[in-house]
């Protein structure tokens, strides 16, 4: 039924690989716990090779310009922008997003406690605060207040006036530590 | 607090529980705008105008169009029919269609298979300009008449005059012992949402347009959309994404939700368009910048004889809300405390800069500012404690303004004991070391506002609510989550009424075609309105599924209750059914179970034109009392701390409730301290700081810290007695830290943000003996119109004006207006 041409069209004779205006370039690396290997045009940063290339849309961006820290992403365990990192650059790397902090359907306690206390309002710089509040906590299990607001100085969070989070992480740094932690009543219910 | 709560009975409502969408949120599966790939999508970019104030005397697309991977460009006579979110202000077009009105303003539109060939196709566009003189400010408008910005408005470049006269203020003055007048200037600031804003459009072969999009206002897209495209509203569905925080910033019809629809039309294929940052500082429709005048009468006792108060407001190139901006700079200074006699006048300019609209607050800020500065001022004239003054003077609850405003409850005078007593206030005020003081103030809000954005007599919010034979609910209403938490307000309400647990409701919102209506998430509006409705739909499932269990357990429907996902006999509660069960026989016997509610604000008391902005069902009441350290040598104020108290009724989500509490303490010292929009001093009209960098806004560095108290006056009108907290607490953070500059200094700082340089100023003056103060020195001379006069509700009338405009002709012109 169908005609000749319809099913076998002639070749695209000047098409080869390495001829398209995007040429892409591959590079491995360890992405959330698992090795990977990622397509993307060269000149693209982290941030759009995972949201783009990667699929993982959980990193978000402000200003793509390193001014806002909504974009921060773990490499090799350190926060760093990831609108200001060339995705090439991170071959071989281990790189960590909010998608990676979850294990086996189980919150990690800090995305419990940001849950539990509403640090999360609006969402969209929450898992930048998650990943930067990780890397202090892996260094420094028992934050002092000015700790937290030293580590997470460089994230800008228009909803929650940062106090929900800096009770989060210092929540979950107390359940970390295996204490049987609870937000305080005056922080949920402030005082009546 | 709990304790309260069950002697209300309430088992869910009142608890500080988990929002249904945090889970989402905090793992990254939330699905912001941005973060839609659709296939063979293709990508926009606007181009915007470089110059303030211009003609447009041709546009060359062809070599844009000839690029390869371009589909298609737009420009403004691909849309030429105006839009604008108030009835009165259809003057924006998608993309300027003659001229431009600031930098920034969207001139042309592009779609390509990538978003770096459509930003290279920009470059391509040739528009010629016709440079116009730009009009930089305000002040500027009311001496320019011309050239004129829009060929509408009330006179020249002022696009809006009010003026309002509740009682003869001049027999108030003459009655005072003191009478006082004030200047000050609260600056433009912007909402800087995190979320750059986003939309994608999908057009079907068989006519129908799918928009996405980061809105606080589906609804209003929707019928913006079908106006300017001239689809039928029914081919067109506009979907709310969570919004990545909004605060007002989001709650217009833009430009490129527009053009991204038409490109989709026009190319067969998704569109997605996502700003830069900088874009972001263009779409703006943030604080207006408001120049203000104030006088007060007052007895010695500091009782209000009688209060003038003008506003002029930097509106930006376009209407926007600005007309009700305008009358908000005027309605609410009679809320908190008795004003028997009260004058308004206030003038909205255009101007050549990116358009200034509702922010957290909506044009209350800056006048809650200028009271309350001013109310400190007054009362150190009478040698009585600021507090004192205020808590001798407050509205009484159940009673009507001058300007016929309806107070329900009224919970001020227990807000400002609390931070009083808390912060240690007596033994702090007039009596820290220098360099330390301490300021307070006080302020109300509207729990959403009495009339709908265009006039129509259909409620403002729309609940459905499906009931499960599983057991589970669906609720869907038109509201839209945008971080502030109405998502599980709905859940938890629905949840209370059936004996269900929260996570038990799905929740279906922000969805045109899936969705009955709700206005938006805007005016603190939707715990209130969507509650109401909830309320109603619930109720009216428990008592379909209550008249069956009850003819299964042989008991009268009012013995039976819903809690804990049971539908039982209260008066032996072991009999009885799940709330699965129970819905099977309802179904079995009535069919499907669905209900709906919905949920309009009685009709305001004032009839005069103008009335409709300033009624609420219910209004919050805030007080705030913030410490300051002044650094005398360079003029920088750190704030350590803030105790604020807010009366919000009833808390529906006590965690939400702090959330949005100590979210508006944060956003109000950001305004109080740094932030600005502001604009080079030169012709040019360039914006001066469209980043985040520059443009300041507090970090964990600069964030104080804040002691919150509670007061719950549950509301008659409020769902449970809730009223609003996402935007009342913001309002008397400014001028308390203003206040307090005053207490550890010794100089006015009349104008926010107080930024050293400010400071400084008004130090190095009182150092050389002049008046220490920094602030504005003039309010211009305004062709104000005649006065409609409204007599207070004490000196008779039924809240209709006696010379002047009346609320019928206002209704009329409005419908008038919605049929053109």
């Amino acid at each position: 039924m169908r005609p000749e041409s319809w099913r076998r069209p002639a070749p695209l004779s000047r098409l080869r690989l390495g001829t398209m205006p995007d040429v892409k370039t591959k590079i491995a690396l360890e992405l959330n716990g698992e090795l990977v290997e990622i397509a993307f045009a060269p000149h693209k940063t982290l941030l759009e090779v995972l949201r783009e290339d990667a699929g993982l849309t959980g990193t978000k961006h402000g200003c793509e310009l390193g001014e806002c820290g909504t974009c921060t992403v773990l490499v090799d365990g350190v926060p760093v922008l990831s609108c200001l990192v060339l995705g090439l650059a991170c071959a071989g790397r281990r790189v960590k997003t909010v998608e990676g902090m979850a294990e086996g359907g189980r919150l990690h306690p800090l995305q419990h406690a940001f849950a539990e206390l509403g640090a999360a309002q609006c969402g969209y710089c929450t898992p930048a605060f998650l990943l930067a509040a990780e890397a202090l906590l892996a260094a420094n299990a028992r934050p002092t207040r000015d700790d937290i607001k030293q580590a997470l100085a460089g994230n800008l969070c228009r909803c929650t006036g940062y106090i929900k989070i800096y009770e989060a992480v210092e929540l979950a740094a107390a359940r970390l530590r295996g204490e049987d932690a609870t937000p305080a009543p005056e922080s949920l219910y402030g005082i009546r | 607090m709990a304790s309260a709560n069950k002697a209300a009975g309430l088992r869910v409502v009142g608890k500080a529980l988990r929002k249904v969408d945090a889970t989402a949120k905090v793992t990254g599966a939330a699905r912001f705008a941005d973060d839609l790939f659709l296939p063979r999508m293709l990508y926009a970019k606007l181009l915007r105008s470089p110059h303030p104030h211009a003609r447009i005397v041709g546009i060359d697309p062809t070599r844009a169009l000839a690029l390869a991977g371009v589909k298609a460009v737009l420009t403004g006579k691909d849309l030429p029919i105006p839009f604008g979110i108030l009835p009165v202000s259809q003057d924006e077009h998608a993309l300027a269609l003659d001229k431009t009105r600031f930098v920034g303003d969207p001139v042309a539109g592009v779609a390509a298979v990538s978003e770096e060939i459509a930003t290279a196709a920009l470059d391509l566009i040739v528009v010629d300009y016709e440079r116009l003189r730009p009009v930089t400010d305000a002040l500027e408008a009311v001496e320019h008449p011309e050239p004129r910005i829009h060929d509408y408005g009330d006179h020249g470049n002022l696009h809006k005059l009010i003026n309002l006269e509740f009682g003869d203020v001049e027999a108030g003055f003459a009655a005072a012992d003191l009478v006082r007048e004030d200047l000050l200037f609260f600056e433009g600031n912007t909402h800087l949402p995190m979320e750059q804003h986003a939309a994608v459009a999908d057009w079907s072969a068989d006519g129908k347009l799918t928009l996405w999009s980061a809105t606080q206002t589906p609804h209003y897209v929707h019928r913006a959309l079908a106006q300017v495209l001239g689809l039928a509203p029914a081919r067109i569905r506009v979907i709310a994404t969570p919004n990545g925080g909004a605060f007002g910033g989001k709650s217009d019809p833009f430009s490129h939700e527009i053009a991204v629809a038409k490109l989709a039309m026009l190319t067969g294929r998704p569109v997605k368009i996502t700003l830069t940052r900088e874009e972001v500082f263009y779409c703006h429709r943030g604080r207006h910048p408001t120049l203000m005048w104030v006088k007060t009468g007052v007895k010695r006792d500091g009782s209000i004889t009688g209060m003038h108060f003008k506003s002029l407001l930097d509106g930006g190139g376009y209407g926007s809300y600005g007309v009700a901006s305008t009358y908000y700079t005027g309605a609410l200074q009679t809320v908190t405390y008795p004003v028997p006699r009260y004058k308004f006048q206030g003038a909205r300019a255009f101007t050549s800069k990116p358009p200034c609209g509702p922010k957290r607050g909506h044009g209350t800020p800056q006048p809650r500012f200028a009271l309350e500065v001013h109310l400190d001022k007054i009362a150190e004239q009478l040698g009585i404690d600021p507090a004192e003054l205020r808590l001798k003077h407050l509205v009484p609850p159940n009673s009507l303004t001058a300007n016929w405003l309806r107070i329900g409850t009224m919970g001020l005078g227990a807000c400002i004991d609390k931070v009083v007593a808390g912060s240690g206030w007596k033994e702090k005020f007039r009596k820290l070391p220098d360099g330390r003081g301490v300021g307070l103030a006080c302020s109300s809000y509207i729990t959403g506002a009495g009339l709908p954005i265009y006039w129509n007599a259909m409620p403002h919010s729309g609940v459905q609510l499906k009931c499960d034979r599983g057991g589970g609910v669906t609720v869907f209403c038109g509201s839209t989550e945008i971080g502030q938490g109405s998502d599980s307000i709905l859940a938890i309400i629905v949840a209370e009424v059936l004996g269900l647990d929260p996570f038990d409701i799905a929740i279906v919102t922000g969805d045109t075609d899936l969705t009955p209506v709700d206005l938006g998430s805007y005016s603190s509006r939707v715990t209130l309105m969507t509650g109401n409705a909830a309320i109603q739909a619930a109720e009216r499932a428990r008592d379909i599924i209550a008249r069956h269990a009850a003819a299964k357990l042989a008991v009268p429907a009012e013995r039976v209750a819903f809690a804990d996902a049971r539908v039982f006999d209260v008066a032996r509660p072991e009999r009885g059914l799940t709330f699965g069960e129970a819905v099977q026989l309802a179904e079995a016997a009535e069919g499907t179970i669905g209900t709906v509610g919905s949920y309009t604000p009685q009709p305001s008391a004032g009839k005069y034109r103008g009335a409709g902005v300033g009624p609420s069902p219910a209004y919050s009441y805030s007080a705030c009392v913030a410490e300051v350290d002044v650094d005398v040598a360079t003029g920088i104020v750190r704030v350590p701390k803030i105790w604020i108290s807010h009366d919000v009724g009833r808390c529906i989500n006590a965690a939400t409730v702090m959330g949005q509490i100590e979210g508006s303490v944060y956003m109000g010292l950001g305004e109080a301290l740094m932030e600005e929009m502001a604009y080079r001093s030169n012709r040019n009209v360039v914006h001066k700081i469209p980043s985040l960098l520059e443009y300041k806004s507090p970090t964990t560095l600069e964030m104080c810290d804040v002691v919150t108290y509670v007061v719950e006056d549950p509301d008659p009108n409020g769902p449970f007695g809730a009223k609003e907290c996402g935007q009342g607490p913001l309002l008397p953070v400014p001028p308390a830290v203003a206040n307090a500059v005053y207490d550890a200094v010794g100089v006015r700082v009349d104008e926010v943000p107080i930024t050293p340089e400010k400071v400084f100023k008004a130090l190095r003056r009182k150092a050389k003996g002049e008046e220490p103060r920094y602030g504005p020195d003039r309010f211009p001379d305004i062709p104000w119109p005649e006065p409609t006069r409204v007599p207070p509700p004490w000196e008779g009338g039924d809240g209709r004006a006696v010379e002047g405009g009346t609320g019928r002709q206002r209704a009329a012109g409005v419908v008038a207006a919605q049929k053109r």
